[in-house]
C-alpha cells in the first residue's frame, strides 16, 4: 500500500444492539448512559426532574414545547433534553436559575395562546398543562392573553376535539402515524395559525383514514381531544396501551 | 383592641361569587378569622363605599366594565395588600370566555337571542361591556395570586392567616387553575 | 466533450459577437423587465432593422445592469454609453446615436462612483452576458474553473483552495465555506446531496435572484465543483416560485449544459457524474433555514428540525449534504480560476472577498452592488448609493433583513464585515441593505419586521409562535399611542426568551431588528410612550391619554 493516502478504516463492527456507554453529570451527580440515549431519558433514570410537554414514551420526540430546556456548561445555548445526546464529561444543570426562569415564561406563553379554561374544562384535574403549572410553581400569567377564536370538531361520533385546548405537541400526529399506522392527523398552516386537522382538513366524522381507535385522544395532554359523553372534570386519559404495545413490537422485530 | 385587627376588605367584580361562598366553607376556622379581622367592605358587609386604608382586600372576578376599572383603581389606591381572589380574577376564566366573540354578538346572543320575553339589550343604568374581560393584573399591581375555581377552603384559610400575620405567602402548591 | 471542442464554443462565440459593429446590452432583469425593459428591446430590434443596421448592431438581453432606480437600463458597446430611463419611443434615438455619438438627455454618467467604486466578481458578468445562452457564458471563461477542477485537481485540493480563499457563507451567518466542504467530503456515505439555497426570502433582498437571473450558469459552475468537492453526484437548486424569471433561466441553462455534457455523466470525460434538479419552494420565509429546507425538497411540511445532526451528516433523505447559498457558490469559480490566495488578497482580515448588496430604500441610487469586504458604510450609501434624496438626513442603515438590525449613524464608517455588524448588534445576512432617513419610525421598522416573522413562523416550536406574536402585540400598541411604562422591559425580556428558547435561526434572530432599534433609538420608543408623539411624524399615534 502506498503511503500517503489515508484510507477510511473500516468501522468497526459491534454486536447488534451495543452502543458506547458515557458518563457525564447533571446537577452535579454522576450518571451513565448509553450514547443513544437523551439527557431526558438519563435524567429520568436517576429521578431528576424534568418537566416536558411534547415528549411521551413511546413517540418519537418533537422537540417543540422547549420546556424541557437544560442549561450544559460552557455550550452557548440551551438545549431541550428530549433530542439532546449527553456526551463524555458533559455537565447538565436541569434547574438552574436560568433555566427554571425561561420554562415558566414558556408555560405561561403558552396559557395565552389559546382558550385554556381550566374550571370547565373535561380535563379538568386530569391535565398535563395544569399539572406543569403547579409543578413549576404559577399562580398567574404575566403576558397578555391572545383570545383567539377556535372552533370544535364534535363530528366524530366518540369523540370531540377542541381546539381551544390544543397545545400543538403533536402527539396525536405522532401516534396516528407511528402506532396506529393510520395517519389521520396532520398539522396545517404556520405560526399563530397552526391547526392539527383529520385527513385534508376535514370534518373528523368524515374522515375515512381514522379508525376511531381513540389513541389520539387517550396520549392526549389537555383536554382538547376527549371522549364524548364527558364532562367537566371526568376525562381521564388512559395511556397503559402504549408502552405495553411498544414492548409488544419490540419483541417482535427482535 | 378593635382598632389593631387588619381591615379586610372583599370585592367582587365580573364573577360567580364562588370564591367569596369558598371563603363561607371555612366552617369553624371562620369564628377564628373573624377574631383577628375586621371585615370593613364587601358582599358581606353593609357599607356603600370602599374604605379607606384597608390593609388586605380579596378580588374575586374579572374585570370586564369601565366600572370595574374605577373601582379596582381606587381599592388598589386604598389597599395595603391586593389579593387576586380565583381564577376570574387571575385568568379571567368563565366571564372571559365572552373574549373570543365581539361584543356585538355577545349581546346579541344573550340578549336578543335567547330572550322570547321583550328581548332588548340593556342600556340604562348598566356599566358598559368592555370588549374583553381581563384579569386584574392587566390594570393594576397585585401583591398575591389565589388561583382556583373557587381556591380550596384551605388555600383562602392559609393565605389569609399569613397575610395577616404579615407574610407574603407561597401559594403555587395548595391551589391550581381550576381547582 | 473535450477540451479543443469546448474551447471551439468559446471562439466561435468571440467571433460571433465581433461580427457585430455595435451591441446594444437591454437589461432583461427582473428590476427593468418590470418597467418595459422588453417593450424596449423588440422597439430596438424593429429600429435596427428600420435604420437598415441590422448585421451590424446586436440587441440583446443581459443581466441585471446594477443601477435598478434608473431602469430600463441599456449600455452600448464599444464606448460604454449607459442610458437610462428608456421608453420606447427612445429607441430611434438611441439607434441613431450609434453611429453619431451618445444621446445627450439619455445617458446615464458613468463616472459616478456608483460604477467606479464597486468590485465585480460574483457580478463580473451580470450586465455582460445573455443568460439564456450558454455560449456567450463559455466565452466569458465559463466552466473553465470546472475543466481544471475535474481533469486537474483532486477534491482535497479544491477544497484547500476554497478554504485558502477564506470564503464564508453569504446566506447570512458566515459560515467558513472550506470548512462545511470538507465535513460533507469527510462523511463516509454511499450518497451524498449539494442543496443550493436560492430561498431568498428577507425583505428588501435581491441579490440571489438578480444573479440567478443574470448569470445562471455560474452557479451551476460552483455546485458542479462542489459536488466534485465533495462527492456528491446530486444537486438540488432550491428558487422561491416568486422568482418565475430566474427559474425559467435556471431551467434554460440547466438544459444547455446537459445538452453540451457539462452535466450528467462523465463530465469533461473525467468520469465525474453530476446532475442538477430544480425545486421551487411555495412561499414559506422558513424555508430559506436549512432543515425546513431539506424537508421542503423532500416534500414534506417545511419546518425545521433540532440541530444536530447537522446537514453535513445527515441532510437529505438522511444523507451528507452540502447546502450553500447561491451567492457562495456564484464565488467559486473565480476562485478556482484565480486561485484561493487571490481572493483572500480582497476583503478584511476575517471575511474575505466582495460581497453584493441589494440597496433599497431611502437612498438615490438604488440597485444591485459588489463591494469588497471591509467598505464603509458611508461609501456603500454616500458614495456608491449618492446619498438621501431630497434634503433627507441619514438614520439608519438596516442590514439582515428580519435576523438583523440598524445601524444607526454614528457606526457609518465602521467596515461592512461579519465581525463588524454583529459587533453593532446586526449581522450581514444574506446582503440585503435598507437606508431608512428621518422620516422612518424606529418603532414602526421594529414592528414591520416583527409581524414578518410573526406570519413567517413555522408554529413548531412555542417560543417563536407565541413570543413573536406577544411582542408584535407590545409594538403595535406601542406605535399606536397605547404603550405603557412597562412595555420596554416587557419586551426586551420576551425577546431575551424568543432569542434563547427557540429552536432555529428564524425565532433565535427574530428580536434582533427590535433589539437593535432598542438599543439606538430609545427616544423613539420613549417619545411614542410617554409622550404619545411618533419623532418621524410616520404613525398614527393615538391622542388617547390613557388605555383604559
Amino acid at each position: 500500500m502506498t503511503s500517503g493516502t489515508v484510507l477510511p478504516r473500516k468501522r468497526r463492527v459491534r454486536p447488534v444492539g451495543s452502543h458506547r456507554i458515557l458518563t457525564f453529570k447533571i446537577n452535579n451527580r454522576d450518571v451513565s448512559s448509553r450514547e443513544d440515549e437523551s439527557i431526558l431519558a438519563v435524567a429520568r433514570q436517576n429521578n431528576i426532574y424534568i418537566p416536558t410537554l411534547c415528549h411521551l414514551d413511546g413517540l418519537s420526540e418533537h422537540g417543540a414545547c422547549r420546556l424541557c430546556i437544560v442549561e450544559i456548561k460552557n455550550a452557548p445555548k440551551l438545549v431541550p433534553a428530549c433530542i439532546t445526546f449527553p456526551q463524555e464529561g458533559m455537565e447538565v444543570s436541569t434547574c438552574s436559575e436560568r433555566v427554571i426562569d425561561y420554562r415558566k415564561k414558556l408555560l405561561e406563553m403558552l396559557f395565552t395562546e389559546r382558550n385554556h379554561v381550566c374550571a370547565v374544562c373535561v380535563s379538568n384535574g386530569h391535565c398535563e398543562l395544569q399539572d406543569l403549572a403547579i409543578q413549576l410553581n404559577i399562580t398567574h400569567v404575566r403576558y397578555e392573553y391572545l383570545y383567539p377564536r377556535l372552533a370544535l370538531d364534535g363530528s366524530h361520533p366518540r369523540f370531540i376535539m377542541d381546539h381551544n385546548r390544543c397545545v400543538l405537541c403533536l402527539r396525536c400526529v405522532r401516534v396516528c402515524d407511528e402506532i396506529e399506522g393510520a395517519h389521520t392527523w396532520d398539522v396545517m398552516n404556520r405560526g399563530l395559525d397552526t391547526r392539527v386537522i383529520t385527513d385534508l382538513n376535514i370534518p373528523w366524522g368524515s374522515s375515512e383514514t381514522c379508525t376511531s381507535c381513540g389513541k389520539c385522544v387517550q396520549v392526549c395532554p389537555t383536554g382538547a381531544l376527549s371522549e364524548k359523553g364527558k364532562s367537566v372534570a371526568e376525562m381521564v386519559k388512559r395511556r397503559q396501551f402504549l408502552p405495553y404495545l411498544q414492548k409488544m413490537r419490540r419483541w417482535e422485530e427482535e | 383592641m378593635a382598632a389593631l385587627r387588619p381591615r379586610i376588605a372583599t370585592v367582587w367584580l365580573d364573577g360567580c361569587s364562588g370564591c367569596h361562598m369558598s371563603l363561607l366553607d371555612g366552617d369553624e376556622r371562620l369564628m377564628e378569622l373573624a377574631e383577628k379581622i375586621d371585615l370593613v367592605y364587601g358582599p358581606l358587609v353593609d357599607t356603600p363605599d370602599f374604605p379607606e386604608e384597608v390593609e388586605i382586600t380579596l378580588v374575586e372576578g374579572g374585570v370586564s366594565t369601565d366600572d370595574d376599572i374605577r373601582k379596582l383603581r381606587l381599592l388598589r389606591k386604598r389597599s395595603n395588600i391586593l389579593v387576586s381572589f380565583g381564577d376570574c380574577a387571575v385568568t379571567a376564566n368563565v366571564p372571559g370566555m365572552r373574549n373570543e366573540f365581539r361584543l356585538g354578538e355577545v349581546l346579541q346572543r344573550a340578549y336578543l337571542e335567547n330572550v322570547s320575553w321583550r328581548p332588548s339589550i340593556p342600556v340604562a343604568g348598566v356599566p358598559v361591556l368592555k370588549p374583553h374581560v381581563r384579569p386584574l393584573h392587566e390594570y393594576v399591581e397585585v401583591d398575591a395570586f389565589l388561583p382556583g375555581c373557587p381556591p380550596p377552603a384551605m388555600a383562602i384559610w392559609y393565605m389569609l392567616s399569613e397575610l395577616i400575620e404579615g407574610r407574603l405567602p407561597e401559594l403555587g402548591n395548595r391551589t391550581r387553575f381550576g381547582a | 466533450m473535450m477540451l479543443e471542442e469546448f474551447n471551439q464554443i468559446g471562439i466561435s462565440e468571440r467571433e460571433r459577437q465581433q461580427a457585430y459593429r455595435y451591441h446594444l446590452r437591454v437589461c432583461g432583469a427582473a428590476g427593468c423587465l418590470s418597467c418595459g425593459s422588453g417593450e424596449l428591446k423588440e422597439a430596438l430590434e424593429k429600429e435596427v432593422d428600420r435604420q437598415s443596421m441590422t448585421g451590424q448592431v446586436e440587441v440583446k438581453s443581459v443581466g441585471c445592469l446594477g443601477l435598478c432606480t434608473a431602469g430600463p437600463l441599456v449600455q452600448v458597446e464599444p464606448g460604454g454609453v449607459l442610458y437610462q430611463q428608456l421608453h420606447v419611443s427612445d429607441a430611434t434615438a438611441v439607434v441613431a446615436s450609434l453611429a453619431s455619438g451618445p444621446a445627450a438627455g439619455l445617458c446615464c454618467p458613468t463616472d459616478q462612483h456608483f460604477f467606479s467604486r464597486q468590485t465585480k466578481i460574483v457580478l463580473e458578468n451580470c450586465g455582460r452576458i445573455d443568460p439564456e445562452r450558454i455560449e456567450e457564458y463559455i466565452a466569458c471563461q465559463g466552466y473553465t474553473a470546472l475543466y481544471r477542477a475535474l481533469r486537474e485537481l483532486t477534491p482535497r485540493e479544491i477544497i484547500d483552495e476554497i478554504t485558502a480563499s477564506g470564503l464564508r457563507g453569504r446566506g447570512g451567518a458566515g459560515y467558513p465555506t472550506g470548512l462545511k466542504w470538507t465535513t460533507v467530503s469527510k462523511a463516509i456515505s454511499e450518497n451524498k446531496f449539494v442543496i443550493c439555497n436560492g430561498d431568498e426570502g428577507d425583505p428588501g433582498a435581491f441579490m440571489d435572484r438578480s444573479v440567478l437571473e443574470s448569470d445562471p450558469h455560474r452557479v451551476l459552475e460552483g455546485m458542479i465543483i462542489a459536488g466534485y468537492a465533495t462527492g456528491a453526484h446530486t444537486g438540488f437548486i432550491y428558487v422561491r416560485a416568486e422568482y418565475p424569471l430566474a427559474v425559467k433561466r435556471l431551467r434554460k441553462a440547466l438544459s444547455q449544459a446537459e445538452r453540451l455534457g457539462i452535466l450528467g455523466k462523465n463530465i469533461f470525460n473525467s468520469g465525474f457524474g453530476f446532475d442538477i434538479q430544480v425545486r421551487l419552494g411555495a412561499g414559506a420565509f422558513v424555508c430559506g433555514e436549512e432543515t425546513a429546507l431539506i424537508a421542503s425538497i423532500e416534500g414534506r411540511t417545511g419546518r425545521p428540525r433540532s440541530r444536530p445532526p447537522y446537514p453535513a451528516e445527515s441532510g437529505l433523505k438522511g444523507y451528507p449534504t452540502l447546502i450553500n447559498n447561491v451567492e457562495t457558490l456564484a464565488n467559486i469559480a473565480p476562485i478556482i480560476r484565480h486561485g484561493g490566495d487571490w481572493f483572500s488578497s480582497i476583503g478584511t482580515e476575517k471575511s474575505k472577498g466582495t460581497k453584493v448588496f441589494a440597496l433599497a430604500g431611502r437612498v438615490r441610487n438604488t440597485g444591485l452592488i459588489e463591494v469588497p469586504m471591509g467598505t464603509s458604510l458611508r461609501d456603500i450609501v454616500f458614495e456608491i448609493g449618492g446619498g438621501i434624496p431630497g434634503n433627507g438626513t441619514f438614520k439608519a442603515v438596516q442590514t439582515g433583513g428580519p435576523s438583523g438590525g440598524c445601524v444607526p449613524a454614528q457606526y457609518l464608517d465602521m467596515p461592512v464585515d461579519y465581525e463588524s455588524l454583529a459587533g453593532v448588534g446586526s449581522i450581514m445576512g444574506s446582503g440585503g441593505m435598507i437606508v431608512m432617513d428621518q422620516s422612518s419610525c424606529m418603532v414602526d421598522v421594529a414592528r414591520f419586521f416583527m409581524e414578518f416573522c410573526r406570519t413567517e413562523s413555522c408554529g413548531k416550536c412555542l417560543p417563536c409562535r407565541v413570543g413573536t406574536a406577544q411582542i408584535h402585540n407590545i409594538l403595535s400598541r406601542i406605535a399606536s399611542g397605547f404603550g405603557r411604562s412597562a412595555d420596554l422591559a416587557a419586551v426586551e425580556e420576551l425577546c431575551d426568551l424568543v432569542k434563547n428558547t427557540s429552536l432555529c435561526g428564524l425565532g433565535q434572530t427574530a428580536p434582533n431588528p427590535v433589539l437593535s432599534t432598542l438599543r439606538y433609538f430609545r427616544e423613539e420608543y420613549l417619545s411614542h410612550i410617554e409622550g404619545k408623539r411618533c419623532l418621524a411624524g410616520s404613525c398614527l399615534v393615538s391622542s388617547a391619554r390613557e388605555v383604559l
